[in-house]
């Protein structure tokens, strides 16, 4: 790991720690009130700021992420550096369009 | 049950040899490396190893004991016998070249790499630069500066095992001993250094260097600065990743 990298999942992180405990706070409020899914949507669809909410933190996931699997790739493996970063990069590809499906589907109405 | 001689087993050959056995008597204040000079010189002539000064201060005599890197002429044998067995091997992490020596070269090839040479920032006929001992930088300097190069801690690093390109403690300390050092005028090169692949941010604090430096030094917390201090340069745009 370079630098580069060193900061970028250092400032990933540094974003998603709120957001998870945010994230947390939600889904006990959420089981506790025994909001239905419905309810869920009902809150979510059409929101601009859910959509900035979830948006960030996947960004951040399939950045942080990927450059976690690079790592264990180029440590753990017989992988190249170079094969680690390309292999790592699909897989934060990937991450990023399932999470942005995902929060698609929850704030798209 | 008191013995009076110690069973030893010593390594032998290169990369594919074999630990020997071999009886030692058993003395008062005698140290690992008087165990291997008696084998050497009453037993076995053509056992190699390396020693020079015999008072922990050439880091040549670094072993491996009963698994743990060690320097050889400052532990003593009733510190480390087990049931009145001691293994001896080469260092870890290093090619063996033959019985108890290994080939260093590796250890002070990445020295120059992490740019471990001082770059004086004066001429000799400019007048001598006044350092404080008591700045900030000096004393950061200092808590860094007594390394004696034995390569213990690069051979207790899983992270030097299992990345060769990795630095290793001992480079990154000495960066950061010249990182602090007011008269010196190589940071820009040396932080670039540092903060490329196998750098300092491929270190992952396991500490094994800071519980194994016989110096009671701390690579872990001069990576850890290292870390800071590139990360600090790279966001000003002072060196490039």
């Amino acid at each position: 790991m370079n630098v580069r990298l060193y900061v970028w999942q250092r400032a990933t992180a540094a974003v998603m720690a709120p957001l998870v405990l945010v994230h947390v706070a939600i889904v006990f409020y959420a089981t506790r009130r025994g909001l239905s899914a419905a309810d869920i949507l009902g809150r979510t669809r059409g929101s601009i700021v859910w959509a900035m909410f979830y948006g960030t933190f996947v960004v951040a996931v399939a950045i942080h992420a990927a450059i976690g699997v690079r790592n264990v790739l180029a440590e753990w493996s017989p992988v190249s550096e170079r094969h680690s970063g390309i292999l790592a990069a699909i897989f934060g590809c990937c991450l990023l369009l399932l999470g942005l499906r995902a929060v698609a589907a929850v704030v798209l109405a | 049950m008191p013995t009076d001689t110690i069973k030893v087993a010593i390594w032998r050959g290169g990369a594919d040899g074999r630990y020997q056995r071999y009886e030692v008597p058993l003395r008062q204040n005698q140290t690992v490396l008087d165990v291997v000079t008696f084998v050497q010189r009453h037993l076995d002539p053509t056992l190699s190893y390396r020693f020079a000064c015999r008072v922990g201060m050439c880091g040549s005599c670094a072993m491996t004991v009963n698994g743990r890197p060690r320097w050889t002429c400052r532990t003593h044998v009733s510190k480390v016998i087990r049931r009145g067995r001691i293994a001896i091997g080469p260092l870890e992490n290093l090619p063996v070249i033959k019985d108890l020596a290994t080939d260093m070269r590796p250890f002070f090839e990445k020295w120059q790499k992490a740019k471990g040479t001082f770059i004086p920032s004066r001429t000799r006929n400019d007048p001598t630069e006044l350092i404080a001992p008591t700045g900030a930088a000096r004393r950061a300097a200092d808590a860094a500066i007594e390394c004696i190069n034995c390569g213990i801690c690069y051979a207790a690093c899983d992270t030097v095992r299992w990345n060769d390109a990795y630095l290793g403690p001992a480079a990154l300390n000495r960066a950061w001993s010249l990182v602090n050092d007011e008269r010196d005028a190589g940071n820009v090169d040396r932080l670039a250094a540092v903060a490329a692949s196998g750098g300092c941010h491929a270190c992952h604090s396991h500490q094994s260097c800071q519980e194994h430096c016989p110096q009671a030094l701390n690579p872990t917390a001069s990576i850890a600065a290292l870390k800071r201090r590139t990360m600090q340069a790279y966001l000003k745009g002072e060196i490039e990743a």
